[in-house]
């Protein structure tokens, strides 16, 4: 336990020391604020009276000049942040010649990889938390809406899915920085993988739906969403979609369920009345999407473990 | 044996694939002993010095290190043996002492202790100038003392070195030595590996030569020396004006001489004890001059060259 804490303490302060981790943080702070900035300038149009969650609109509006959201940014640093946390913590050790002499101490050779994980995650926390709280205080006070109970609900809930999208990133780069013995290798594999999952999946996702159900202007609404769901279905398979939907469950609760075609929905929202989910019922359609997520972090965080501890030191 | 064995191996075998690294070793090393394991790269040292750190398991065979086997307790092991590896490495962007002391928290030292200790120990290895500068200003030689610090300061009671001198310059690497032959005084066994000879001759006691992955032969060096030395016990090497055969053979008459062999004017004369007086006198008598006449010492390359013809 104690060497599990040593290793814990270290990495944590060689986090919060490295420049890289600083240069991303300051990048992410600054996306943050710019986009909240935009968003209190342009809140007031589109609000009506019966504008429910006026303070989650802070996070979801974009404006003109810089025409992304909060989350946007955040779906697409979190990633960064995770594969810089996590794309060197063991080859870089075995490069430097730190593995064989730290292992050559008492301590359990899990709580190695255990502290280092612990401690990329609890970086990312500190990140996420404070970026949220920072942009949620910067909004209060522009535009003077306190938030309500269930609003600050689903930023925590937000928070936590962030938090775990970017472990699942961290822990991707963990796997990749054990199996790969060059820091250039892994985090070059990192990177592709993320720009595929973000860029390409759902161009793929959308090829493929075409060529199994062709759609047309004249196509029938059942073969439009049979489209829909197929693309949908393979789209997923990238975290990012997972997490796009689940933001936009919390954040955007008058929008309903994304699997229950939202291209109807996006037909029709224009004459619904807004009729919010609850809380609850949000936490219910997001349930899926989060529960993969967890899995697909526990997934690479077990490969990673399991190659570590049965990875022999070698001579050479 | 009248001492206690440290670290004792029956039949140690490692195979990598169809490559049998480390064959059937049989090792004993007694307490407070510095031993030296030589053999030229590749001859298994280094994966032999794994195994007893129970950070490679063995294929077969046993291990014991002060009692405990290096692959069912590798905890216990480790919590008395210091290991520092061949191409040692530190975290860059920390500082001497900061690395110190990581290594002290890993051995669950107490802060304060390891403050107290961490200095000292820099003081020892003299590093205490630079001990709040960041290791990657340090050169090679700089860092293999900071690792003699970093092996010291869980007091083991058996340390490993592999290969401490390699790469560094000769006045680091007599630093080094000291360092280590300072450590064997206060009672740590010590096990290091080498291929370069004449260092290890200075401080160890007893040595082992390991080539193929098998231990060829082991003892001190003086031991070694003897048995390699084909024919006799003793070699005189002898400078004549004129050799000639009558000389060569009034030599070989003399009682104890085993062998002469002559090139040009030198003679070379195996016996079993030091015949110099016998052999000066007979060419004293002999119309031959006396050049020069000396005593071969072994040295241990006379041993390791010896037992490298024969593998």
């Amino acid at each position: 336990m104690s060497g599990l804490m040593a290793v814990f303490w270290k990495e944590l302060a060689d986090h919060f020391n490295s420049r890289r981790f600083i240069i991303l943080s300051l990048l992410v702070y600054l996306a943050g604020v710019a986009t909240i900035y935009v968003a209190a300038q342009n809140i007031r149009s589109g609000v009506t009276e019966d504008t429910h969650f006026i303070f989650l609109r802070l996070f979801i509006v974009s404006g003109e000049t810089l025409p992304f959201s909060f989350p946007f940014f955040l779906s697409l640093f979190i990633p960064i942040v995770g594969i810089a946390l996590g794309f060197d913590a063991v080859n870089s050790e075995r490069a430097s010649g730190n593995l064989s002499r730290i292992l050559s101490q008492p301590l359990y050779r899990d709580s190695v990889i255990n502290g280092k994980f612990l401690a990329g995650l609890v970086t990312l926390s500190i990140l996420v938390v404070s970026i949220v709280i920072l942009v949620a205080g910067m909004g209060l006070r522009m535009i003077g809406v306190p938030p309500t109970a269930e609003e600050i609900l689903r930023l925590f809930a937000f928070i936590f899915v962030s938090i775990i999208y970017g472990a699942f990133w961290m822990s991707l780069a963990v796997l990749f920085s054990v199996f790969f013995s060059r820091m250039a290798t892994s985090v070059l594999a990192s990177i592709a993988l993320w720009i595929f999952l973000f860029l390409f999946m759902s161009m793929l996702a959308g090829v493929i739906a075409g060529a199994v159900v062709p759609i047309d202007e004249n196509s029938s609404l059942e073969l439009i969403v049979k489209n829909d769901e197929i693309y949908r279905t393979i789209s997923r398979i990238s975290p990012n979609t997972l997490y796009g939907e689940t933001v936009q469950v919390l954040l955007m609760p008058e929008l309903g369920n994304p699997s229950s075609t939202l291209m109807l929905v996006s037909i029709y929202t224009a004459g619904m009345i807004p009729t919010p989910l609850p809380l609850g019922q949000s936490l219910l359609i997001i349930w899926p999407q989060l529960t993969t997520l967890i899995a697909l972090t526990a997934l690479c965080f077990a490969g990673s473990y399991i190659k570590f501890m049965r990875e022999e030191i070698r001579s050479t | 044996m009248s001492q206690q064995s440290i670290i004792e191996t029956t039949g140690l075998t490692k195979v990598y694939g169809n490559k049998i690294a480390v064959d059937k070793l049989n090792l004993h090393i007694n307490e407070g002993e510095v031993f030296g394991f030589l053999g030229p790269n590749g001859a298994g040292k280094t994966t032999t010095i794994l195994m007893l750190l129970g950070l490679t398991e063995s294929t077969s065979g046993t291990a014991k290190v002060c009692g405990y086997s290096p692959t069912r307790e590798p905890l216990k092991v480790k919590r008395v043996v210091g290991y520092l590896p061949e191409k040692v490495g530190f975290y860059e962007d920390l500082t001497a002492r900061q690395n110190l002391e990581y290594t002290a928290a890993l051995n669950g030292i107490p802060r304060e202790a390891a403050s107290r200790k961490g200095g000292e120990l820099l003081d020892m290895v003299g590093l205490s100038e630079v001990a709040e500068q960041k290791v990657s200003t340090f050169s090679h030689g700089m860092k293999q003392r900071l690792g003699i610090a970093d092996v010291m300061i869980k007091d083991p009671k058996v340390a490993f070195f592999d290969e401490p001198t390699a790469g560094i310059d000769p006045e680091g690497i007599d630093q080094v030595l000291n360092l280590i032959a300072n450590m064997a005084k206060q009672k740590v066994t010590i096990v290091l590996s080498s291929h370069q000879l004449h260092q290890v001759q200075k401080i160890c006691t007893r040595v082992g030569i390991l080539a193929k992955g098998r231990l060829i032969v082991q003892g001190s060096i003086n031991e070694l020396g003897r048995e390699a030395i084909g024919g006799g016990k003793v070699r005189i090497e002898v400078q004549v004006s004129q050799p000639t055969p009558k000389l060569i053979e009034s030599i070989r008459n003399i009682k104890g001489v085993t062998g002469v062999e002559s090139s040009d004017d030198l003679l070379l004369i195996s016996c079993d004890e030091d015949l110099r007086r016998q052999i000066a006198k007979v060419v004293a008598d002999s119309d031959s001059l006396l050049i020069q006449m000396k005593l071969e010492e072994y040295g241990l390359d006379d041993i390791y060259m010896k037992y490298f013809r024969e593998t």
